[in-house]
């Protein structure tokens, strides 16, 4: 399975969290938000840049700035 | 007093079901952070009469912002009281993220209801939960709501006796994976398509689609709000004020009280209510007729966007250029505020992070364009002079707005925090709920401002008439004006400015400037300083010195531009 970050997921693609390289703080700061390892995410768009990313979980979406979403990874699927 | 918390993630609906517990309307929109400031009022429960408050939205009791430490801290004090409840309000679209806070709320000291609100949403797009199981594994009463529709609200309050400590057992390094099972246990998704709102607030979102659809939105939001205005002020308030009240009141004033000094004194000394300042004709004519029907087509688009949930997706799209001035993309909102009223849109500059980013925010919100009452006095007075000269003003005013900020950027240190918002579903706006924010948002003007309006115009005529302006213009006036080029009696105008900015924009009108003072009395007017009360929500905010740091560098803006116009124009 390829292994690629959020921004580099494609408009539209899913992918499973499998890795937050960010510290202690960025991690709860995240996963309060519902952003955490083992959830499913699809990619609705990214912004000209270096822009935010925007992505949906469950029934919520999330816009993250640039450098925090380079340190989500997720696993792509289907 | 018994207590009732209303606690939740943001943008769930805790202000929704505030004003239906309370009777209280307050503003709830349909973007994370709208409540920034905790809310009280009353209701009955039983005999007792009990304070319910409305607390700011959180994601988590460990907080990571600012923003959620005061949360944390409200629910430490009413733990400590020991008569307290907290209604725990749960996005029932968003069970498993919500519960992380529930799960927090139950190892607390403090009995608990839960509130799970958006149930109709829910069952629209296929989640279904089953309550009883719910409550059974929580150990606290469950009761689904519909705060928008008021379904589900009396049921809650008669639950409320029923709220109880929690007593669910689970390690906290488990949290996650305890909510994991729960949702398991309790919620069934069905499979569904897309539904329109849903393609919509991608299509917004995405920027080749989402930037042309963004300069469309607000081209016919500006444009729609001038056609509202202007409509009522000329088909309908002004007709209706020179045809049928200023002749009436005329009569009656000059019959009931037949002396010069109170005709002059109520009326002014010229027919035309901005030519002189009359306390009824003036004193009516700026709030009623000049200012109200801006305002109400202002927070009509305003409310509209909000609740309709596109502001966040227009955050989103103005990131980057945000990013320049170092703020996020978020703090559109507050300036978006600001365009209204300056009061509330610094007290949401609390959404952001760090204190830097709050003074470049606050810079943006007062330099880049004045506030719905000053605009609507700008517009009236300039428009006879044409159109280009309202875009001169407000083409200089954002210039000089983003070169304040740029330069704050520079000079204070620190880093500019990355975006990380929720970003809310689109929801068709209720007109009953837009026009009665629209009407919340009116009334604290004719509350507030009205009467100082008024009563600036009372003051200023009674010095008027008791030569107290000559007086003043011959002494202090002259440095002042004589840089900017103005007359030295306008020096008056500049010192009402901090009572009310709309009021010192019409005392221009009987001094037939030229068109081009005109234009650098309104920018200077403008940035010179904040009205009186954005000066003491600044100092609240920020302190003391650096209100008044940023005051002073708006002032000094505001007369090098002002100079400068001066010698060009």
């Amino acid at each position: 399975m390829e292994k690629v970050d959020l921004t580099q997921l494609e408009e539209g693609e899913n992918g499973v969290v499998v890795d937050i390289q960010g510290g202690h703080g960025l991690i709860r700061r995240l996963e309060s938000l519902g952003i955490r390892v083992g959830k499913k995410v699809t990619k609705i768009s990214s912004q000209f840049m270096r822009g935010p990313v925007t992505i949906r979980i469950d029934n919520f979406q999330v816009a993250i700035g640039f450098g925090m979403a380079k340190k989500v990874i997720v696993e792509v699927t289907e | 007093m018994k207590k009732i918390l209303l606690m939740g993630n943001p943008n769930v609906g805790k202000s929704v079901i505030f004003s239906r517990l309370t009777g209280v309307n307050v503003i709830a929109s349909n973007y994370p952070g709208t409540t920034v400031e905790y809310t009280k009022g009353y209701m009955r429960w039983g005999e007792e009469k009990v304070e319910v408050i409305d607390v700011p939205g959180t994601y988590t009791l460990e907080p990571t912002l600012p923003a959620e430490k005061v949360t944390v801290e409200m629910l430490r004090q009413a733990i400590e009281e020991k008569q307290s409840v907290v209604i725990d309000i749960v996005d029932a679209t968003n069970l498993e993220r919500n519960l992380n806070l529930t799960l927090q709320l139950l190892k607390k000291d403090i009995p608990v209801i839960v509130a799970l609100n958006l149930w109709d949403e829910a069952r629209h797009i296929g989640v279904d939960i089953n309550i009883e199981e719910l409550k059974k594994i929580l150990g606290v009463p469950v009761v689904p709501t519909v705060a928008i529709t008021g379904e589900g609200i009396k049921k809650l309050v008669e639950t409320l006796p029923e709220a109880k400590k929690g007593n669910y057992q689970f390690e906290n390094a488990e949290r996650w994976h305890e909510i994991g099972r729960i949702v398991e246990k309790v919620q069934i998704v069905k499979h569904r398509h897309h539904t329109f709102l849903e393609r919509l607030g991608n299509f917004t979102v995405r920027p080749l689609s989402g930037i042309p659809t963004a300069i469309i939105i607000l081209f016919l939001t500006f444009k729609i709000v001038r056609f509202i205005g202007e409509g009522l002020i000329n088909y309908l308030l002004n007709p209706l004020f020179n045809n049928f009240y200023l002749p009436l009141i005329t009569k009656a004033v000059d019959t009931l009280l037949p002396i010069k000094f109170i005709h002059n004194l109520l009326l002014g000394t010229t027919l035309d209510p901005l030519g002189s300042f009359g306390v009824l004709n003036a004193g009516l004519y700026i709030p009623f007729v000049v200012v109200l029907p801006y305002l109400f087509s202002f927070y009509l688009a305003l409310s509209f966007l909000e609740d309709w949930g596109y502001l966040p997706r227009l955050a989103v799209l103005l990131d980057n250029i945000f990013h320049r001035l170092g703020l996020h993309g978020y703090s559109s909102i507050p300036i978006i505020l600001g365009l209204g009223c300056k009061v509330p849109a610094i007290l949401a500059t609390r959404i952001l992070e760090t204190r830097r980013e709050k003074i470049i925010a606050i810079a943006l919100i007062l330099a880049s364009a004045p506030c719905m009452p000053q605009t609507a006095m700008i517009v009236s007075i300039i428009t006879p002079y044409g159109g280009n000269y309202l875009i001169l003003i407000f083409g200089l005013l954002f210039i000089v707005a983003v070169i304040t900020s740029f330069i704050l950027n520079k000079l204070l240190k620190g880093e500019t925090p990355e975006l990380l918002i929720e970003i809310p579903p689109y929801r068709v706006p209720q007109l009953s709920i837009l026009f009665k924010k629209v009407w919340l948002r009116l009334s604290s003007f004719i509350l507030v401002a009205v009467p100082l309006i008024i009563l600036g115009i009372f003051l200023i005529s009674i010095l008027d008439l008791l030569g107290a302006f000559s007086f003043a213009s011959r002494t202090l006036g002259r440095p002042l004006t004589f840089i900017l080029g103005l007359p030295p009696e306008t020096i008056f105008v500049i010192v009402t400015g901090f009572l009310r900015k709309d009021i010192s924009i019409a005392l221009l009108s009987p001094f037939h400037l030229t068109p081009e003072q005109l234009v650098v009395a309104c920018i200077f007017l403008v940035l010179y300083l904040p009205c009186a009360s954005t000066f003491f929500v600044m100092a609240r905010e920020l302190g003391w010195r650096s209100a008044l740091k940023l005051v002073a560098i708006l002032f000094a803006s505001g007369l090098l531009v002002g100079g400068i116009l001066n010698l060009i124009l």
